[in-house]
């Protein structure tokens, strides 16, 4: 007779409420996602292999995008330009920009096509699909620290060492997190339906990074503009990272701050939303 | 017996779209729109739909309702398209169904595929580890359990090679490894057995045959009907969407062989307008005749039975050879047996009978794989009909007395009755 071993005995939470499946949201759907993380550990640890295994110069790649593309934007926007500094050097302010905004667009590109890259997975197993999305961002947070300690380099090349304010600085990343994730989560789920919509998204992120402050100084922005500018979150985060790592500027712009903050986390709350609402239908048309 | 699955009205309907690309562009939607907006102040109204495609509404299951009870080994079959694998994504969670509900009790795994998520770049103990997180084994029960996938897919030596170097056979076994090591209550199994070599899908079987002894419901798809029957305890039969039958798997087994028309072990190729050949030889119809007169399809295990042919000779020449060959309910091959009369040369329509003697096979369920070769340029085979007709071999309680009092089950693929001598001697 069957006799089931202790391994497999069903815990008695499960055996009182079953999954339902049909009519609407799952109400596991955030127990499902906080199981998924394990998962989402393995899917960037994954990416991560595979990207340093493939690529020979995988790392040296990591390096040479952003010090080359620094040393173009010093010298367009500080030398030929001639745009004020803020008081540091121009390459040093153009490497924090750069920092921020480099995170920002490899986190949302690699969001972006995450599930779709994926779909072989998508048809074939069941997990919380927000797992793919947030791996992506998990990924580009490594390649975060790899321009991070260029920017250590830098800045010691320089002598410029950050004060007290380099504590404030993790809260900036989350707020630069906040917002690849909120953007992410939208054209992820949007790529699943829309296959010409992954065009978009670079071109975006190309007039993004010049309406950003990335090669220039927040405070060029005139006055009266500066509020209504701040509607980018990556005002907010490059200004952020400048602020706590340079020591530009002697106060942060509240106002700003506030209005980046609250658009990311809106549109973070929208972009889960959307995603949430989509992600029943992606197996069928992926 | 608690229940571990309930579904009840379950439907699923998919759109199928009448369009050249595969995908909705954004800029179609788009340009839709804007056409919308433009007819509607022109004052032209059209139908949206109508304007710009056709969609077109399909039902892969419809109706379905059924509930499995912990422990079961149910097999799902059907011809193609009648909604297996979408009854599977269902139970799964790749896809919500539309309507109905399914009630699940204890933790799903499904295998749909077999080594979804293996990545070529990555060692095969890499992926294990990845493998088994998509698959939703926690970390530590991966970690405790290593050594025995390691072992099940016996690719020791080479755990530290990117599996893109792997044979397709280590790479189907190392996959099927880490799946059939999984603790959930629930096992759900798509056609993976389909793959690998012979002995390796033996030892697949025998893994989920002690995974559903070990108390855990498995769900089966499976062209194999001899797999099916050899596994599972219940099937469940679909036809385009709908469950026709739920029940005894010999009976499903049947009824899927003869699309519930006709009697069971027979089978009219010509009438259901299939063409089972080439051009030169063609099966037209085939059938099993027993005189057990008891239910049909069934044969005591003293009677003899006949496999019946009717072929159709399109071209002459050959001779052409037909060919039985026998398999066991378990998947196991017994016999197989040939026409060494070379008869069969000219055009026209043949009726060819063999006959199985009784008191030769063992109790159980056989299946019949029907072939016409000729060898006269080489080896030509024309057709080979697996598993084309089904018989059950059934051993009465009163039968008892051939077996000198022994009641239990007799082991074995056949079951001759052999000539014995016995001579006091002293």
């Amino acid at each position: 007779m069957v006799a089931p071993s202790s391994g497999t005995t069903p815990n008695s939470a499960d055996q009182l409420a079953p999954l339902v499946l049909g009519g609407g949201v799952s109400r596991r759907y955030w127990r499902d996602v906080w199981k998924g993380r394990e998962l989402m550990y393995f899917f960037a640890w994954r990416d991560l292999l595979v990207r340093y295994k493939q690529t020979f110069l995988g790392i040296a790649w990591a390096v040479l995008r952003p010090v080359l593309t620094i040393l173009v934007f010093s010298i367009v926007f500080g030398r030929i330009a001639g745009l004020p500094s803020d008081g540091v050097p121009y390459v040093l302010l153009v490497g924090a920009g750069m920092l921020a905004w480099q995170f920002f667009s490899t986190a949302l590109i690699g969001a972006s096509d995450s599930v779709v890259a994926n779909a072989n997975m998508v048809t074939k197993v069941y997990f919380p699909r927000l797992v793919l999305p947030v791996a992506a961002i998990v990924v580009s947070l490594v390649d975060f620290l790899v321009s991070a300690l260029i920017l250590t380099c830098l800045m010691l090349w320089y002598g410029i060492a950050p004060g007290l304010r380099i504590l404030a600085a993790p809260v900036f990343l989350l707020l630069g997190i906040v917002a690849a994730a909120g953007f992410g989560f939208w054209v992820s789920a949007l790529n699943v339906k829309y296959r010409d919509f992954r065009y978009v998204v670079p071109f975006v992120l190309q007039l993004g990074l010049y309406v950003s402050p990335v090669g220039f100084s927040s405070a060029v922005v005139p006055d009266q503009w500066r509020f209504l500018y701040s509607l980018n979150p990556l005002v907010a985060v490059i200004d952020g990272f400048r602020w706590s790592l340079l020591g530009t500027g002697a106060e942060l712009y509240w106002p700003g701050l506030l209005l980046s903050s609250f658009f990311a986390i809106m549109v973070l709350y929208t972009g889960l939303m959307f995603f949430r609402a989509t992600e029943r239908s992606f197996a069928d048309v992926i | 017996m608690a229940i571990a699955i309930d579904a009840a009205d379950l439907g699923k309907r998919y759109l199928i779209s009448h369009r050249k690309q595969p995908y909705v562009a954004l800029r179609d939607v788009i340009a839709e729109r804007a056409i919308a907006v433009a007819r509607r102040l022109v004052g032209r109204v059209q139908s949206r739909a109508a304007a710009f495609e056709r969609e077109e509404m399909f039902w892969a299951l419809r109706r379905v309702s059924f509930s499995i009870e912990a422990g079961e080994r149910v097999g799902i079959i059907g011809r193609n398209g009648a909604g297996k694998s979408t009854l599977l994504k269902v139970l799964s969670r790749i896809t919500d169904p539309t309507e109905g509900r399914v009630r699940i009790w204890g933790r799903v795994t499904s295998l749909l595929e077999i080594g979804t998520g293996f990545h070529p770049e990555l060692t095969g103990r890499e992926n294990i580890f990845l493998n088994g997180a998509i698959l939703g084994m926690p970390h530590g029960e991966i970690r405790r359990k290593f050594d025995e996938i390691v072992a099940f897919a016996e690719v020791e030596r080479f755990l530290d090679t990117a599996v893109k170097h792997y044979s397709s056979g280590m790479y189907v076994r190392l996959a099927f490894a880490v799946a059939a090591h999984l603790e959930t209550e629930i096992l759900v199994v798509d056609e993976v057995l389909a793959v690998g070599d012979a002995r390796f899908q033996k030892k697949c079987l025998g893994r989920m045959e002690e995974v559903g002894r070990s108390g855990r419901t498995i769900l089966f798809v499976s062209h194999n009907m001899a797999t099916i029957s050899s596994l599972c305890t219940r099937a469940l039969l679909l036809d385009q969407g709908e469950l026709v039958y739920s029940g005894l798997v010999s009976e499903a087994v049947q009824r899927y062989y003869t699309d519930g028309t006709g009697s069971p072990g027979s089978v009219d190729y010509s009438a259901r307008g299939l063409r089972v050949g080439d051009a030169a030889v063609v099966l037209l119809a085939a059938h099993i005749e027993t005189n057990s007169g008891i239910a049909p399809g069934e044969v005591r295990i003293g009677d003899s039975l006949e496999i019946v042919l009717s072929l159709e000779v399109l071209s002459a020449g050959g001779p052409y050879v037909p060919n039985l060959h026998f398999t066991t309910g378990d998947g196991i091959y017994a016999f197989m047996s040939l026409d060494n009369s070379n008869r069969i040369t000219r055009t026209g329509r043949y009726r060819v009978s063999c006959r199985v003697p009784g008191d030769f096979l063992n109790e159980g369920m056989y299946f019949v794989g029907i072939a016409v070769s000729s060898f006269q340029n080489g080896v030509n085979v024309h057709f080979y009909e697996e598993n084309a007709l089904t018989f059950n071999v059934v051993d009465f309680i009163e039968n008892v007395g051939s077996r000198a009092g022994w009641a239990g089950p007799v082991r074995g693929v056949v079951r001759p009755k052999l000539e014995w001598d016995v001579d006091h001697t002293d």
